[in-house]
């Protein structure tokens, strides 16, 4: 299982507590990963991505172990230690606002 | 006994104000959607416990949330605004072309006759449509895919359409407003639209009395009389009496002409409000006194309503969608500020006094009077 850390205002807006937990069939890359996100959670769909475009929200970063994604090729695989579950991908917003 | 439920969008969150007809005692809920910016939240005529809010934020883009319980519980509904085909482009700040992009929605207006169907204006600058309760969204194109559109500029806040009109007696009329192109009239049902800026002149535009370019801030009107249209625009206070085909100034003796609210009395068509601020590079009132402007005999002649509240040191702003009025008798006015201060009065503005004090910013505030 993929483990996926959601910023606040998305958790609450999804209403789950916690880390998400999602099973991504075939390779883990930020798209199938997201996918798998807003196939569970159908309110979060324009929230991380754009709904036409589906590139990453602006204010918005992808982190895993200890690296920052956000430019990577949304099929480029994540890190084995995600795809197996051991550490989480997280979304993060980004430091801004008031 | 009647009541009163006060819809209050701020910059983080919601919060709905509720008494009964005596208006004397509130009880305040919220935040709802805490940390989210609320642009607008407006219910159903027809069928009130229907609201419809406009959540955004800069990380996450835009959410529409419904209510079919006046509120207690919400759930998000479609927030895919895309415009019809290739949207093309519009005036930048800088004079240069640029592309239109959705970025929020200002402002939901729900149909009079149907609680399903509802519009929403955006920015960049057009008018969506939703007849299955904010599920999906379609755009009327047919206002961005006007042939002045490439002329349209964004205003400081950004190119929204923030005001939109339906017209009771006129099922196929609707006027819409934005910053800063001008106000526009459908008779059609939103297929068409026209501009309606004849008698406008605002000097920050190269042509002064353009067909388009201006910086409308908000229109008003009284249902039973529809063809009377009120305009706060940038500078100036507007009035048309012909749906919008030609305007003539009403500003007459306020200390500025400058600001954003406008509001028309429930029960007395000629009765008009307005919250005069200083200048467009200082939003706030002239002399740090907050003071209501109201005219009775159809602009022109204003007096000051300044009894509860605050007459000096004040420097909060009033924005475009921050004012509204219930339908009680005495009519009940109600405004709020960037301050966080609801201010209302139940006896038509005669006196005031703060309902809620202590909200984030205050971005719009609508009222329903419930049976």
């Amino acid at each position: 299982m993929i483990r996926l850390v959601l910023p606040p205002h998305l958790r609450t807006l999804a209403r789950v507590e916690g880390d998400v937990e999602l099973q991504v069939d075939g390779p883990v890359t930020q798209r199938t990963v997201l996918d798998a996100l807003e196939a569970r959670y159908p309110v979060l769909k324009g929230t991380i991505r754009d709904h036409v475009t589906r590139q990453r929200r602006a204010f918005l970063r992808f982190f895993a172990c200890e690296q920052d994604l956000s430019l990577d090729p949304p099929d480029a695989p994540l890190p084995d230690a995600v795809a197996r579950g051991d550490e989480p991908f997280y979304v993060i917003g980004a430091i801004a606002g008031g | 006994m009647s009541g009163v439920r006060v819809l209050v969008g701020t910059r983080k969150g919601a919060f709905i104000l509720t008494s009964d007809g005596k208006r004397e005692r509130w009880d305040v809920s919220g935040p709802h959607f805490g940390g989210w910016e609320i642009y607008h939240l407006k219910g159903s005529p027809v069928s009130p416990d229907r609201l419809y809010a406009s959540q955004s934020t800069g990380w996450h883009g835009q959410v529409v949330q419904r209510s079919d319980d006046g509120g207690k519980t919400w759930e998000a509904v479609g927030n895919q605004f895309v415009y019809d085909g290739v949207p093309g482009t519009h005036q930048w700040y800088d004079g240069t072309q640029h592309p239109w992009e959705f970025k929020r929605v200002w402002h939901l207006e729900p149909s009079l006759t149907d609680p399903d169907t509802v519009y929403a204006g955006v920015e960049d600058a057009a008018l969506f449509r939703s007849t299955d309760a904010g599920q999906t969204w379609h755009e009327l194109s047919g206002l961005r895919e006007h042939p002045t559109g490439a002329q349209w500029q964004p205003g400081a806040g950004g190119m929204c359409l923030h005001t939109i009109l339906l017209d009771p007696s006129h099922p196929e009329r609707m006027v819409i407003a934005i910053s800063a192109a001008g106000a526009f009239r459908s008779d059609d049902g939103g297929r068409t639209w026209k501009p309606i800026n004849q008698g406008l002149r605002s000097e920050f535009i190269p042509d002064p009395t353009a067909e388009v370019g201006h910086c409308v801030h908000h229109v008003a009107l009284h249902p039973a009389r529809p063809d009377v249209l009120f305009m706060q625009k940038h500078w100036d206070v507007m009035r048309s009496d012909d749906a919008g085909d030609s305007w003539h100034e009403i500003s007459g003796n306020l200390p500025t002409d400058f600001g954003f609210v406008i509001d028309v009395h429930a029960h007395e068509p000629d009765t008009v409000y307005v919250v005069p601020i200083k200048s467009d590079s200082e939003h706030f009132p002239p002399e740090g006194k907050l003071r209501v402007y109201r005219s009775r005999t159809g602009g022109n002649e204003w007096e000051a309503l300044t009894r509860g509240l605050p007459q000096s040191d004040c420097y909060v702003n009033v924005l475009r969608d921050a004012m509204s009025v219930d339908q009680l008798d005495p009519c009940g006015v109600y405004f709020g500020t960037t301050g966080g201060q609801v201010y209302a009065s139940a006896d038509a503005g005669d006196n005031w006094e703060p309902i809620v004090r202590d909200l984030p910013a205050v971005l719009s505030v609508e009222v329903q009077t419930l049976p």
